[in-house]
């Protein structure tokens, strides 16, 4: 029973990890920006499908990949800030919601037309999909590898945001975007440079996902952005520390649940998300409006 | 001449705010916009900062036409604003809200952290409180200690003595000085005729979006007319 609990613990945690990755460049987008951008699970699957082919061109170089293909996505992070997003600001949020999931409708449209609307089988990657026995039972070292990824992600997000001026000014932009412009702060592009940056954690996430989702599908976008808006509802939207609290306990959740009650799974993530609304409308570390 | 506003109109939505509204400010002045609540104080201060473009007319900053330009390229040109609600970053300790426009700054000069500190020295003991944390007051030499760490050559100070009490008024007369001294030119709004007789040399009446008046302070002064009509509720 506690092999079992502890295993269940720790693939909770990786889910979680996982969620948290891509819940962080929605949060910071939204804190910082204050759009709500449903692309983001859009940027998550580009990062994947773009990590896939680069691994087939260079010799299964999964690191190098990882570097490149979010790299790539930030690209055209940039062009959906520069180009589009950067119109909807001043008119009222469903503006900004409708143009965000019009470009979901269109990533997932373009992914089928250039890999195909079928399941792509990621590959196993030699050195990354063994495991390693935890209290007698066997947990992919992978999984252990993301459970380490994503605190090392809160901390260095932490670090940029209050330990650097670069961060002291998107902390100042993000309250008061006039005042920051009236010191000297060029906000249309420091949004674009946050923008940029959210889009390359989403697609990092995606990115980080090939070996461990198994199969790439057009529509893998989708299931991560509705557990990333769930989690940075409970955590309170914008709030970074509410955003990997959040990821925990749905990481941790659904896990428990898929283990002992499977038929309640999704059931237990939304009722989560219901009380906390009910209880603290502003979510767990939101500031009350 | 520093700043050469000419007829410029500017708009809230559809409400006409500014109307052909002109006025000049030479190096080293100190000048105030005088007038009652509501009569276009702060939109002429945000119009010359760009914070609400006017729709014509022209802004002349340095002998350069600067009507249109965003707020970070007025900054960047040499110009500072106090807002009259200070706008401190809330999430920004005391030090950070001072350091950060030092930062952003193009311009070098006399201001630094010793020196605003120097002037005010409650900021001093505060160096580590959000901004959030801090009363009135220590928001108001905040906000002024902020603008002056730009070191710009012209600063806009909106209602700087306003909800001071008396006896801080009088020292923001001394603080006024010494900043001239530091050859800043000003341009102020404010509502307190006798601080601005204090430290300012000239002054125009605003009313309902208009400039109705002009002069040096002792002339205002000294028409009782005028600040019946305009300035007196």
């Amino acid at each position: 029973m506690l092999e079992s609990i502890v295993h269940v613990c720790l693939a909770g945690l990786s889910t979680g990890m996982f969620i948290w990755l891509v819940a962080s460049g929605l949060t910071l987008i939204f804190g910082v920006l204050g759009v709500l951008n449903f692309a983001h699970g859009s940027f998550y699957m580009l990062g994947a499908y773009f990590c896939y082919t680069l691994l087939g061109l260079m010799g299964d170089n999964f690191w190098l990949g990882l570097l490149l293909g979010p790299l790539c996505v930030c690209v055209v992070g940039f062009v959906v800030e520069r180009y589009f997003l950067r119109y909807v600001y001043p008119l009222a949020l469903p503006y900004q919601l409708l143009l965000t999931f019009a470009f979901v409708l269109l990533f997932d449209d373009l992914v089928k037309v250039v890999w195909g609307a079928g399941s792509i089988g990621s590959p196993t990657l030699p050195g990354l999909s063994g495991s390693i026995p935890i209290l007698g039972r066997n947990f992919p070292v992978y999984s252990l590898f993301i459970i380490g990824v994503g605190p090392l992600v809160a901390i260095g997000m932490w670090a940029l945001l209050e330990k650097t001026w670069w961060g002291r000014i998107i902390r100042a932009a993000s309250s008061d975007r006039e005042m920051a412009s009236a010191i000297g702060v060029r906000v249309p592009a420091l949004f674009t440079a946050v923008f940029i940056f959210g889009t390359w954690l989403g697609a990092m996430g995606g990115g980080l996902a090939v070996p461990y989702v198994g199969l790439l599908t057009p529509g893998m976008g989708e299931s991560i952005i509705i557990d990333a808006f769930v989690v940075a509802v409970i955590g309170g939207l914008g709030s970074l520390k509410g955003a990997f609290l959040g990821a925990l306990i749905i990481g941790l959740l659904s896990s428990f649940g898929t283990r002992f009650i499977p038929t309640f799974d999704m059931f237990l993530t939304f009722i989560l998300m219901a009380a906390v609304l009910l209880w603290r409308p502003q979510g767990l570390f939101g500031e009350a409006a | 001449m520093i700043l050469q506003v000419q007829s410029i109109n500017t708009y809230y939505g559809t409400s006409h705010i500014l109307q052909d509204v002109s006025f000049q400010v030479e190096s080293g002045e100190v000048v105030a916009l005088l007038g009652r609540n509501g009569v276009g104080k702060t939109t002429t201060l945000r119009s010359v900062m760009g914070l609400t473009p006017p729709r014509s007319g022209s802004i002349r900053f340095k002998d350069m036409e600067v009507m249109g330009k965003a707020p970070y390229a007025m900054s960047w040109l040499g110009l500072a604003y106090m807002p009259d609600d200070l706008r401190i970053f809330p999430d920004l300790t005391c030090e950070e809200n001072l350091e950060i426009t030092r930062r952003l700054s193009r311009h070098s000069g006399y201001w630094n952290r010793e020196r605003v500190e120097a002037l005010f020295p409650v900021l001093r003991g505060r160096r580590k409180q959000k901004g959030l944390n801090l009363s009135g007051g220590e928001k108001k030499m905040l906000g002024l200690g902020r603008a002056l760490m730009a070191n710009p050559e012209l600063i806009l100070l909106d209602e700087p003595s306003e909800g001071l009490a008396p006896l801080v008024v009088r020292s923001l007369v001394g603080v006024i000085d010494e900043i001239r001294e530091r050859e800043m030119t000003i341009l102020m709004a404010d509502q307190n005729l006798k601080f601005c007789r204090r430290v300012c040399d000239r002054g125009y009446i605003i009313e309902r979006g208009s400039i109705l008046h002009q002069g040096t302070m002792e002339a205002i002064w000294g028409d009782e007319e005028v600040i019946k009509k305009y300035l007196v509720l």
